[in-house]
């Protein structure tokens, strides 16, 4: 974000709006733990994708069956701030948390 | 500016001040209102809840735990694109002061009207000013009425103000506690309960649009299934945008005196009732040596006062404050500059400060001038102690034996206090 230039008062939007989409503010720097997923131990519950706060984790859809089923899980480090929530409720224990070097 | 308006029917009503906030809003017929009672401003929403109950209006009327759940309700509805009014006094407007600061940085057209009351403690619900005063750093729009008459009609132009784009702020309309809001006074309202909402209003309050990323949004918290662009409003702001925004706030306030202005002249054409320019109103001022200054129900008396000491040879007058925020200052200066002495009468506490608030900023509108008046302070009426006439024309008395020399000028003293 440093560097950009950043418009002055009249040019903002009123109403206390940001001036970017939340999608553009780029929340995965914050993080200090990473978490890694794997796909062979997931048993794609889900729960890791309702749980995570950020909605930072995405399914691959499998393609051609008889029904939408999940075909693997992966997450969007862009927004990620490595809460670790997902590892928690991880059934299987397919996420491990690991320091952003 | 609006189309011009024909003059609506009225017919005369007995009503107290609150009685008259009811009619008001039972006319502008909001999309929310949420309150919780609170004495001396209880009558409002008992009555307005009333007409709700014998669905004479539309209105979601929310009962609510707190001040601070009334005002939160209040901004979500409006946040959401919806006309909202709450009211309360003292404790209850104290409990909001959070909100407050929100409701007007988020830009929301609420209107709230207060019936002033003294703070505890020790507790008292008598009018006065504190409560408001505690509340006039919260950026939002404060006007303060005369009698039952000007309450319906400012609580009216109330909506019209705030809901301007230009604007685009949150008002307080004031009124003192039991001398205003329980004293029944022939009030008249428009015969057509349609007048307000579909004339002068326009219709549902319309939403602004915003630029955002090259699209244009309302702004308005909408359900993901009717809008293409969610909105967040209020978030994380810091050192880098907060300023910005801040100024956006303090240059929709600055210049919401034209708007008012505007919509004093437009109402007047609808009604024949006319309050000064808006923001100030002189009364018998022009030739006056002595000018008093004052807000809310002690402008009545002080009219009285006025009369009274004109008779006598005092050439004194008045000038009332309709619109304490923004502060008038352009309108004070010329309406003082030529005064030799000026008698303020703060019915607020000074707490520690020059003086108490309207005097601070009376004097302080002054100081540009080249040639000042003698500024002077008279703290009177609080937790609800009787102004009478006599006791405001001692006052006058002592201001004109300030002029004369006779008398050293002082920066406040308390009116009707026991020694």
């Amino acid at each position: 974000m440093s560097g950009e230039s950043k418009p002055g008062w009249k040019a903002l939007p009123i109403g206390a709006v940001p001036y970017k989409f939340s999608t553009e503010y780029k929340t995965g720097d914050w993080r200090s733990f990473k978490p890694i997923l794997d796909n062979n131990k997931c048993v794609k519950c889900m729960l890791c994708v309702l749980f995570c706060p950020d909605m930072a984790i995405h399914v691959k859809w499998e393609e051609g069956g008889p029904r939408p089923m999940p075909k693997e899980l992966w997450i969007d480090y862009n927004y990620c701030k490595g809460c670790g929530i997902c590892a928690n409720v991880c059934p299987v224990k397919a996420i491990t948390m690991e320091p952003e070097g | 500016m609006a189309k011009v308006l024909e003059k609506a029917e009225q017919v005369e009503m007995l009503l107290n001040g609150d009685e008259a906030v009811a009619w008001a809003i039972y006319h502008v017929e909001p999309d929310v209102v949420a309150a919780y009672p609170i004495t001396p401003q209880t009558i409002i929403v008992e009555r307005f809840s009333e007409f709700v109950a014998d669905g004479l209006v539309r209105t979601e009327f929310i009962s609510v735990e707190s001040e601070h759940s009334a005002l939160s309700a209040v901004v979500g509805a409006a946040a959401a694109g919806g006309r909202a009014f709450t009211a309360t006094a003292s404790q209850g407007l104290a409990l909001m002061n959070e909100i407050l600061h929100i409701a007007a940085a988020l830009r929301l057209p609420i209107v709230m009207a207060i019936a002033t009351r003294a703070l505890s403690a020790p507790i008292n619900i008598h009018p006065d000013h504190g409560d408001v005063m505690n509340s006039r750093e919260a950026g939002w729009i404060i006007m303060f009425a005369e009698n039952a008459q000007e309450v319906y009609d400012n609580v009216i132009q109330a909506f019209k103000i705030a809901e301007d784009h230009r604007v685009l702020l949150p008002v307080m309309v004031a009124f003192d506690g039991f001398v205003i809001s329980h004293t029944a006074e022939k009030v008249y309202v428009f015969k057509d309960v349609n007048v307000v909402r579909e004339k002068f209003l326009g219709g549902p309050r319309k939403v602004p649009k915003i630029k955002l990323m090259g699209k244009e949004v309302e702004l308005a918290l909408r359900p993901l299934s009717h809008t293409p662009v969610p909105l967040t409003i209020g978030p994380l702001d810091l050192t880098d945008f907060y300023f910005e925004h801040k100024l956006q706030h303090m240059d929709a306030l600055y210049r919401a005196p034209q708007v008012i202005k505007e919509v004093n002249e437009e109402y007047a054409k609808l009604t024949g009732r006319k309050y000064g320019n808006g923001l100030v109103e002189k009364y018998k001022l022009d030739d006056a040596e002595i000018a008093l200054v004052a807000m809310g129900a002690t402008v009545g008396t002080l009219r009285y006062v006025v009369d009274v000491m004109r008779d006598e040879g005092y050439k004194v007058g008045l000038l009332k404050i309709r619109t304490y925020r923004p502060f008038p200052t352009e309108d004070v200066i010329e309406a003082l500059k030529d005064k030799k002495v000026v008698g303020v009468f703060d019915r607020a506490a000074p707490n520690g400060a020059v003086g108490a608030p309207l005097f601070l900023d009376i004097r302080s509108a002054l100081y540009d001038l080249e040639k000042r008046p003698i500024v002077v302070d008279y703290v009177y009426g609080l937790g609800g102690r009787d102004a009478p006439p006599e006791l405001l024309e001692d006052a006058v008395e002592e201001l004109y034996r300030i002029m004369k020399g006779e008398i050293k000028p002082f920066r406040f003293k308390y009116l009707g206090v026991r020694e």
